[in-house]
């Protein structure tokens, strides 16, 4: 039986030659110091990525990519197909794991210095590999063609239309038409499933080609400076002295590691279930709250928190700022230390930028800036704000409540966060300054002089007063006493 | 021994004749590949040339001017003048009609002026308010607070025989033929 198989295995290999470069490159030498839990986020990616090929196809057999029946096609993946939500969920939760390996893979290069000479164009290559993988994930989310999808479409194309000159014409390419339609899901399914993966496939066999041509980076030790002139004799040097064949002496961990990855997709799939779809991409229901994806949360809260002046420019000259500077790396900084402990701005850098999207992931997380809207009608005013209060003030918290003040502020904890909270307005604000801001607006308050009468204000602004700790008098303009001969002021709008 | 003899030749001229038919070659091919890229660039852009001044555009029904009293703002739907037959539900668009008074009206754009998110309007509060980044606009589509730079889009509208119809047809962003047409007025509170 066996010399059958060995028989076999030559007359293939007579005819194919691939045994024995195989053998070359899985035994080729390593730096006995790569062979490091460390060294196993790009196997892990790889491995995460072949997944998605396979759930990916899988999917294909039964979703349909039309704008009219996309929609349906995934409730009968969830519903109806056996085991088809597995196959959705594995897809989904693959998405999210491989970018964030593809994420702690690049970072991890970059605090090694896997990236200097003469790694250079390995990680170039890394940077689009990087972009194709986020382009796969904002690609797939379409492909999810509900409501989120489709607002995502009309987010995307907005920004799109900001280019000078070009916008709309950009924006028609991008959505194959006027319109967010049937053909922009045609279009967004040829990047997610021919273009994008076709140039990732080839991509990441350079990627990997170059890996074993150039060698696995060496564990960073301070001190040991990459010269151009010496390097590649240094690592030779170094992998013939403390070197060891990547099979099997480092590939184990990998091989852990990815089996790791692997389950805990499928535990997520199955503990968590597949992504959606939420509701129909139809934009004439116009309840809703679109969201992105996990991976894009952090662009959401910074489209909502930069100034509208910023904006433009910040999302045209950003992106290319940042991808030049990825791109420049390894030519700024080809050539010096490789260890992370003579690199402290590299290393700050990756926590400032870590910190920076961690916040805004976490501000997208219960978006303080957008307004509640059923808070009016979902949270009475509490009733502690109004016991004890006179027929005016009464009459107050009825407009606070009905003119939907609660959408953008709250009161006892309830309510929006767009606008400050008022527990503590008449503690802060004087009467005048109650007036103004509520006619008058400002500050990113809409001006309600235009929907409330002069009697609607004062009911309103005696209930603001009324908003102070216990035993903390109100603001009040000591002026406004000597000027009125004592009188209390009254409300004139 | 053949070969050797074959190709010798080419090495002692400086254009040999086989070098000659490979630049010929590349020439042939540049010019197939010329020929053939006209109807794919064609093909790709399409979507562009064929909407070019206002082609996507035309006027849509939107219903009676008594199914909008005035002085209120209420929700019309239409279905997109440029349909496929794969369009489904996505060709269905929302807009916000506003009367004003006799013949006057205005009719909001669904999407957001920053980034095309559904506003929703609030009759009490008289604001249209968006989901998405916190935009808010007064009731005659004016910028009120938050991030978009400028008023809501509106369709140009025409009332005859008692019906409203609007010029639409493509998706209102900044750029779009709609933003130059209305609704480009500075925000004033």
């Amino acid at each position: 039986m066996r010399m059958m198989i060995t028989s076999i295995g030559q007359w293939f290999d007579r005819r194919l030659q691939l045994a024995a470069p195989v053998r070359e490159i899985a035994e080729h030498p390593v730096p006995r110091s790569t062979a490091s839990w460390w060294y196993v986020f790009g196997s892990a990616a790889l491995v995460v990525f072949i997944l998605q090929l396979m759930t990916g196809i899988l999917l294909a057999l039964i979703y349909v990519p039309s704008g009219a029946e996309a929609w349906s096609s995934l409730q009968v993946l969830n519903h109806s197909v056996t085991l088809g939500w597995f196959v959705r969920a594995m897809h989904g939760w693959g998405s999210n794991f491989m970018v964030a390996l593809v994420l702690i893979h690049m970072m991890q290069v970059f605090l090694f210095g896997a990236y200097k000479f003469p790694r250079e164009l390995t990680w170039i290559l890394g940077v689009f590999l990087l972009l194709m993988t986020l382009g796969m994930a904002f690609s797939g989310q379409v492909l999810r063609f509900d409501q989120d999808a489709y607002w995502g479409l009309g987010i995307g194309a907005s920004i799109a239309s900001r280019v000078p000159v070009l916008g709309s014409a950009i924006v028609k390419l991008m959505l194959g038409g006027p319109i967010i339609a049937g053909a922009t899901l045609s279009r967004f399914f040829t990047l997610h499933v021919f273009v994008i993966p076709g140039l990732l496939i080839s991509f990441v066999c350079l990627h990997l080609l170059m890996v074993v041509k150039l060698g696995i980076n060496e564990w960073p030790m301070p001190g040991r400076i990459v010269k151009r002139a010496t390097y590649i004799n240094d690592y030779h040097e170094l992998t013939k002295k403390d070197g060891a064949p990547f099979v099997p002496y480092a590939v184990w961990k990998d091989m852990f590691f990815a089996a790791f990855i692997i389950l805990a997709v499928a535990a997520c799939a199955l503990y968590f279930g597949p992504f959606g779809p939420t509701g129909r991409p139809d934009p004439t229901i116009i309840q809703t709250v679109p969201k992105p994806d996990y991976f894009f949360l952090w662009l959401y809260a910074l489209l909502s928190l930069l100034p509208p002046s910023l904006e433009t420019p910040a999302l045209l000259v950003g992106p290319v700022v940042v991808i030049a500077g990825l791109l420049l790396l390894p030519f700024l900084s080809g050539e010096g230390e490789k260890s992370w402990k003579r690199r402290p701005i590299a290393v700050l850098t990756v926590m400032l930028i870590a910190i920076t999207l961690g916040t805004f992931t976490h501000l997208a997380g219960y978006t303080p800036w957008s307004p509640h809207m059923n808070a009016w009608s979902g949270a009475a005013v509490p009733d502690q704000f109004i016991h004890g209060t006179t027929a005016l003030e009464r009459q107050g918290a009825l407009i606070f409540q009905a003119k939907q003040c609660r959408n953008c502020h709250s009161l006892g904890e309830s309510g929006g966060q767009r606008g400050p909270a008022l527990d503590a307005v008449a503690a802060r604000l004087t009467q005048d300054q109650l007036i103004r801001q509520v006619i008058q607006g400002g500050g990113n308050m809409p001006a309600y002089g235009k929907n409330l009468s002069p009697a609607e204000t004062t009911a309103l602004v005696a209930f603001l007063e009324t908003l102070h700790p216990k035993g903390q008098t109100p603001a009040r303009d000591a002026s406004r006493d000597v000027a009125l001969g004592n009188e209390k002021p009254v409300a004139q709008p | 021994m053949s070969t050797k003899a074959v190709l010798e030749p080419s090495t002692e001229t400086a254009v040999s004749r086989r070098g000659f038919f490979v630049k010929l070659g590349i020439l042939f091919n540049g010019m197939a590949a010329a020929v053939v890229a006209v109807p794919i660039v064609g093909f790709l852009f399409s979507a562009i040339t064929r909407g070019r001044s206002n082609g996507y555009l035309s006027w849509v029904q939107l219903g009676k001017v008594a199914d909008f009293p005035e002085g209120e703002t209420r929700l019309a739907t239409f279905r997109n003048p440029y349909v496929m037959p794969t369009d489904g539900t996505t060709a269905d668009t929302a807009c916000w009609v506003r009367h004003v008074a006799g013949e006057q009206f205005q009719v909001f754009a669904i999407n957001c002026a920053h980034l095309g998110c559904p506003v929703r309007w609030f009759q009490q509060s008289g604001l249209f308010m968006c989901p998405c980044h916190g935009g808010a606009y007064y009731s005659d589509g004016s910028r009120a607070s938050g991030p978009p730079e400028r008023g809501l889009f509106q369709y140009p509208y025409k009332v005859e025989n008692g019906s409203i119809a609007i010029q639409a047809g493509e998706l209102p962003t900044p750029g779009a033929a709609i933003a130059a047409l209305t609704g480009d007025k500075p925000p004033c509170a």
